[in-house]
């Protein structure tokens, strides 16, 4: 039988170390919420397992001049408690909150959401609207890319088997702003969004939308940003045709498959839905700000 | 495969026992410590059987691993009541007649303990959100909402009066 | 029989008690299946087919016991091979040579998840390393997985001795059709000549599975000289001792089987797939082992109920009188003939009385795992097309869907189609309560829709043991044999103690080993209250007799001037200046009276008073997403007497719940290799708390006089109305008629953009 080897280093080169040394058998643990399972269905058969929990920093939330730092072991209960958080960024948090029941928020994060690599994470879409970045660690050193830039396929990161997320990173940003994410499920809880739709915009005094970045899940090999329908708002009130017009572009953007979850012709015209519904949702809270 | 030596508190006590590393902390505490209580219905987080609390939060015992409890602390369904009287949710969940065939009880009463230290006045709608996570195929979920919402009020009438 | 106890005089039968096992529930404290632990205990696993139809080349297991710890590997060589023999065990039976072959495949494997081998090894991770290193050679065949494929001429046929029953000329060429069964009455032909509207449906559902929360899970100890004692979750402990000593050919009286609590059943634990498994690798390593399913194990290889085609055609008069039926019922059955095609038959308009009836059941074995009971099993599907079919009906004739109900409802002294008369039914009453009901004159909010629905469940009696012993405290002890999935121990407590005259809380009833108390037919059919609860109340009858008589000793008095009023023998002659001696009294003095007051009585039950529901639902659809919300549930039902009327209500809301579940989100999902692509909770979809309202439980009290307390049994048909409840509610809200469960968005999304043109 296979040795499994658990490691919990107190430093992150200690971890890159233990992650190096299962040349790409090893597997990073931060929330386990998706390795525990993967390995009890054998999907995932690691050499070791390194638990970056112990390491200072990572669990936790950081605010500095607006902007967010959150520790990649940090579960989504803390994001819900962190009040300056939720104020900032309500969409990124209700995405992050809505992945599994209270018990896994008890132990999920956003870092392993991320590198999860489901087209269907819920918190990724969110990040991606917001302009997140994260900070990732390894043998080569520190580097810092936009969270749309780590899933390159269903369950394929960018990351090298030495390499773990450190950090999440969240801009500050300019007054009137909000974000919001919703997700399509068949029950009310636990399911895996069969489509999510993550809307961050930006007003000026009058109301006209400045900036808006748009992002789907679940309609695409990973989430995505789809600038054309950020594009399709910027420059409007939210009125009836922008809505037709992000609908449009949301479902042009829409490349999805059909699964146990959902139909093709579903998930393009739920893409469709959920944007226009998550954008109302960030424009009233942008507007509530001015 | 060489053992890991882990030293933790379970209930308030001090417990160690020795695992393999891919141990899941629901597994130690149903065969190492002999706490049967927390329930395996899916292994997969799914279910809320396994509910138990770890550093005072609310986790699925089949997503932690045994080794991860280093250090921790643990409360599960074993020490809910106290010096032999059932905690007020026990009570409820008795009353109302809550449970059925008994086997995610455990789990929803952990759960509800967790829910009622943080809101102790929660809506209908709260409650069911909160405990959408425990899976009861018996109940229809209708007397465990019932028995957890009157379990608030008389907690909070005890914190009143004390 | 005993007349029916009057309300008025009832102490404890109708209150609301805590049950007696409560404590040990709420602390974690009760031993279920899997945690029991047994000195120098084995675990086992067992490796099961990838394959959905698959014939057996070779199994060669040699690395599997070379490896260290391996102490038993196990196929179906190890296992006698049984010829053809019917069983019959409480809800449903089959075939031994079946139930055999479904416990461990020998030759062919018949669904993904067919059990073909089985280990016991020192631990987990090494009896897990002997699953991989088993190495099975298969030839793997063309599967079926929908029933009317399997159906179809050419259909690649799973059993290639199996002719069809029932048809009239023998069949002469193999089929996966088991049977053809027919039921009906009057002439059809008469009947739509006399009818002014005809209307016709076809209706599909999938298969669901039970879903109880606790896996299987059995210890099982084989001794040397052949004794042996499983410990297990199920419906019966005398079940799984019979189908023990028939698959693996050992004496009865050499088992005992010793239940341990059970995590929820609804008819999926009325049969057997560990403990064979688990007596035979003990056999082989000389050591106790455990064996407990994982939940991907429980989906692909116990369960579920049947997916199922159907065709209804109905005809009525304008004023509403159904004047025929012609039913067509297609049940999948799985691997092996036994689907609850039947029942469904039986069940499908046991609420109606229609002149002319035929109706055509189908049960058809398809490359899926074998069937299992399930909540009445095979009448919520029926239901789901009868009831489609009746609002339908309703609507073509402009009618009220209750009136309709009303006008054409059975009541005492009809005559069943499925054969018996009705006697003391209170399905007109329960109609009546939901038309009286607020809820059914509650107005809608926009894009909601109220379904009506009603449903009929035979229950069952049958064979039952209860045991009642005084102690000589003055307390007293209640053994059945019936494992107590939802408080029956609290309602065999307390119809003990109200007879006994005792406070419920000096009555502790137990459930007991097959050493421990007389046979009894397993939990399941909603048999419990009534025929093991007539059991009960038999032996408390006779040990109060026997009180009585000890009483009439002690005062030298004829037994029949003795009365028995609240727990004490009082003496009805006036001339004995005599005080009532009390329960505890006479207990105190048994060893001088005579010895141990104790009775047990063994029964066979017979008059189970049949369930009837009426079930009324809103639900709200967003039209945008193809979302349902169950806005409101309201259901009524005929229980006859409520023993404890909390845990009546719970058998309602519970019914409801698995119900709605089964209408919207439920389904066995298929690939295209035949294997379950939603083998968890996660993709297997059962309602969460935050998808249902509270459920109005209403109990309509109509006795049933075969019963001491008039019970009826109450478990099973709350489960009957919902799928078509919930229907019929869309169809009220959507304006389209859904016709294929589940009811799931993308489904509901696609009627509303069609409608929209």
């Amino acid at each position: 039988m296979p040795e499994l080897e658990f490691v919990a280093p107190k430093t992150a080169e200690e971890a890159v170390r233990a992650l190096a040394a299962g040349a790409g058998k090893a597997r990073p643990l931060a929330g386990g919420t998706d390795l525990l399972v993967q390995m009890k269905s054998g999907r995932a058969k690691p050499s070791a397992i390194v638990d970056l929990k112990r390491i200072p920093g990572m669990i936790g939330i950081r605010e500095a001049g607006g902007a967010f730092v959150i520790g990649a072991a940090t579960p989504g209960v803390l994001l819900g408690e962190h009040a300056a958080l939720v104020a900032a960024w309500p969409g990124v948090v209700e995405g992050a909150n809505l992945i599994g029941s209270t018990q896994i928020q008890g132990r999920a994060t956003l870092a392993g959401n991320l590198c999860n690599a489901s087209p269907a994470a819920d918190s990724v879409p969110a990040m991606i609207a917001a302009g997140a970045t994260c900070v990732i660690v390894g043998a080569k050193g520190r580097r810092e890319i936009p969270v749309e830039q780590v899933a390159t396929g269903p369950g394929q990161t960018s990351l090298a088997a030495d390499e773990f997320v450190l950090e999440i990173k969240l801009p500050a940003r300019p007054p009137r702003s909000a974000d919001a994410y919703l997700r399509s499920i068949p029950r009310t809880e636990m399911d895996i969004a069969v489509v999510g739709a993550g809307v961050n915009l930006t007003l000026d005094a009058g109301g006209k939308i400045t900036a808006a970045r748009v992002a789907l899940g679940a309609v695409g090999p990973t989430a995505s940003l789809v600038p054309e329908a950020g594009a399709a708002i910027v420059g409007t009130t939210l009125d009836e045709g922008a809505l037709d017009a992000l609908d449009a572009a949301a479902r042009a953007a829409a490349r999805p498959i059909a699964d146990k979850r959902g139909t093709v012709d579903y998930r393009i015209k739920i893409a469709g839905v959920l944007a226009r519904r998550a954008a109302r949702i960030a424009y009233e809270r942008a507007g509530a700000r001015s | 495969m060489s053992k890991l030596h882990i030293t933790t508190t379970v209930n308030d006590d001090p417990a160690e026992f020795l695992t393999d590393p891919s141990t899941t902390l629901l597994d130690a505490l149903r065969d190492n410590l002999g706490l049967t209580g927390a329930k395996e219905g899916c292994g997969s987080g799914d279910c809320g059987a396994c509910s138990v609390m770890v550093d005072g939060r609310l986790v699925c015992a089949c997503l932690v691993l045994a080794a991860e409890a280093e250090g921790r602390r643990i409360e599960t369904i074993e020490g809910m009541a106290q010096g032999g009287t059932l905690h007020p949710l026990q009570q409820k969940f008795l009353e109302h007649a809550a449970l059925q065939c008994g086997f995610c009880t455990p789990g929803l009463l952990v759960a509800a303990k967790a829910l009622l230290a943080e809101n102790p006045d929660p809506t209908e709608t709260e409650v069911r959100y909160w405990l959408a996570g425990n899976l009861c195929r018996c109940t229809g979920y209708d007397k465990v909402v019932r028995a957890v919402i009157d379990a608030a009020a008389e907690m909070r009438q005890v914190r009143r009066a004390s | 029989m005993t007349d029916i106890l009057d309300p008025p005089k009832l102490k404890v039968v109708g209150t609301r008690p805590i049950r007696p096992d409560g404590v040990d529930k709420v602390t974690g404290r009760a031993q279920y299946g899997a945690d029991l632990v047994m000195p120098g205990m084995l675990v086992g696993r067992i490796k099961r087919s990838a394959h959905a139809h698959a014939k057996i080349v070779s199994i060669d297991t040699k690395k599997a016991r070379a490896l260290a710890g391996v102490k038993a590997v196990i196929t179906a060589e190890d296992l006698p091979n049984l010829g053809s023999e019917e069983y019959e065990a409480g809800e449903g039976g089959g075939d031994l040579r079946d139930l055999s072959l479904n416990v461990m495949a020998r030759s062919k494997v018949l669904y993904e998840g067919h059990a073909v081998a089985a280990v016991a090894a020192t631990s987990a991770a090494v009896a897990e390393a002997a699953l991989d290193l088993i190495e099975i050679k298969y030839e793997v065949l063309p599967h079926v997985i929908e029933v009317e494929a399997a159906m179809a001429p050419g259909a690649p046929v799973l059993h290639a001795n199996m002719f069809t029953q029932g048809l009239p000329e023998k069949a002469t060429k193999p089929s996966n059709i088991a049977r053809v069964n027919k039921l009906g009455r009057g002439n059809l032909d008469e009947g739509f000549a006399e009818a002014d509207v005809v209307m016709s449906g076809r209706y599909t559902t999938q298969g669901v599975h039970q879903g109880y929360i606790e896996p299987h899970a059995c210890v099982a100890s084989f001794s040397e000289d052949g004794q042996s004692t499983v410990w297990s979750s199920s419906q019966g402990q005398f079940m799984v001792r019979t189908y023990c000593s028939k698959l693996l050919d050992l004496d009865v009286a050499d088992i005992r089987v010793i239940p341990a609590e059970i995590g929820g059943g609804f008819g999926g634990k009325t049969t057997v797939y560990l403990e064979p498994l688990a007596l035979a690798l003990s056999r082989q390593a000389g050591h106790p082992v455990k064996l407990v399913m994982t939940r991907d194990e429980v989906f692909r290889a116990t369960g579920p109920t049947s997916g199922a085609v159907m065709e209804v055609k109905l005809g009525a008069k304008n004023d509403g009188t159904i004047t025929a039926a012609d039913i067509v019922l297609k049940y999948q059955a799985g691997a092996f003939a036994g689907s609850p095609v039947g029942a469904g038959s039986m069940t499908a308009v046991a609420c109606y009385n229609i002149p002319n009836v035929a109706i055509t059941g189908y049960d058809v074995v398809t490359n899926t795992p074998k069937v299992a009971a399930y909540r009445a099993p095979g009448a919520p599907i029926a239901a789901f097309a009868i009831e489609s079919a009746i609002d339908e009906l309703a609507r073509k004739l402009d009618m009220d869907p209750i009136e309709i109900r009303l006008k054409n409802g059975v009541a005492d002294g009809m005559k069943a189609v499925y054969g018996p008369t009705y006697t003391n039914i209170g399905y007109l009453e329960t109609v009546e309560a939901i038309k009286n009901h607020p809820h059914y004159a509650a107005p809608l909010g926009p894009n909601q829709g109220r379904g009506l629905a009603v449903g009929f469940w035979f229950n069952i009696g049958g064979e039952s043991t209860g045991a009642v012993h005084i102690n000589d405290d003055g307390s007293a002890t209640v053994v059945t044999a019936n494992p107590d999935i939802g408080g029956s121990r609290a309602s065999m407590g307390m119809m003990a103690a109200e007879v006994l005259g005792l406070p419920v809380e000096l009555v502790r009833p137990v459930v007991g080993d097959t050493t421990a108390i007389g046979f009894s037919g397993l939990t399941g059919g909603s048999r419990t209250t009534f025929a093991t609860g007539m059991a009960v109340t038999r032996a408390a009858e006779k040990v109060v007799e026997d009180m009585k008589r000890r009483a009439a000793l002690t005062w030298d008095v004829p037994v029949e001037q003795v009365a028995w009023e609240n727990g004490a023998a009082v003496c009805l002659d006036a001339s004995k200046d005599v005080k009532p001696l009390s329960l505890k009294a006479i207990a105190g003095r048994s060893g001088r009276t005579g010895g141990p007051i104790s009775a047990e009585v063994s029964l066979t039950a017979q008059g189970a008073g049949p369930g009837f529901a009426v079930h009324l639902c809103d639900v709200e659809i967003d039209r945008e997403t193809g979302h349902v919300t169950i806005v409101r549930y309201t259901a009524a039902q005929d229980v006859g007497r409520a023993i404890h009327p909390s845990y009546v209500e719970g058998q309602i809301q519970g019914g409801v719940a698995q119900g709605v579940g089964w209408a919207l989100n439920e389904e066995y999902v298929y690939d295209a290799d035949g294997r379950m692509e939603n083998a968890g909770f996660l993709d297997y979809r059962v309602p969460v708390a935050s998808d249902l309202p509270m459920i109005e439980a209403i109990m309509i009290e109509v006795p049933n006089p075969r019963h001491p307390f008039g019970a009826k049994g109450v478990g099973e048909v709350p489960i009957v109305p919902p799928l078509a409840a919930v229907a019929n509610a869309v169809r009220g809200a959507l304006g389209v008629r859904m016709c294929d469960l589940p009811l799931s968005p993308p489904k509901i999304r696609a009627v509303i953009d069609a409608q929209a043109g």
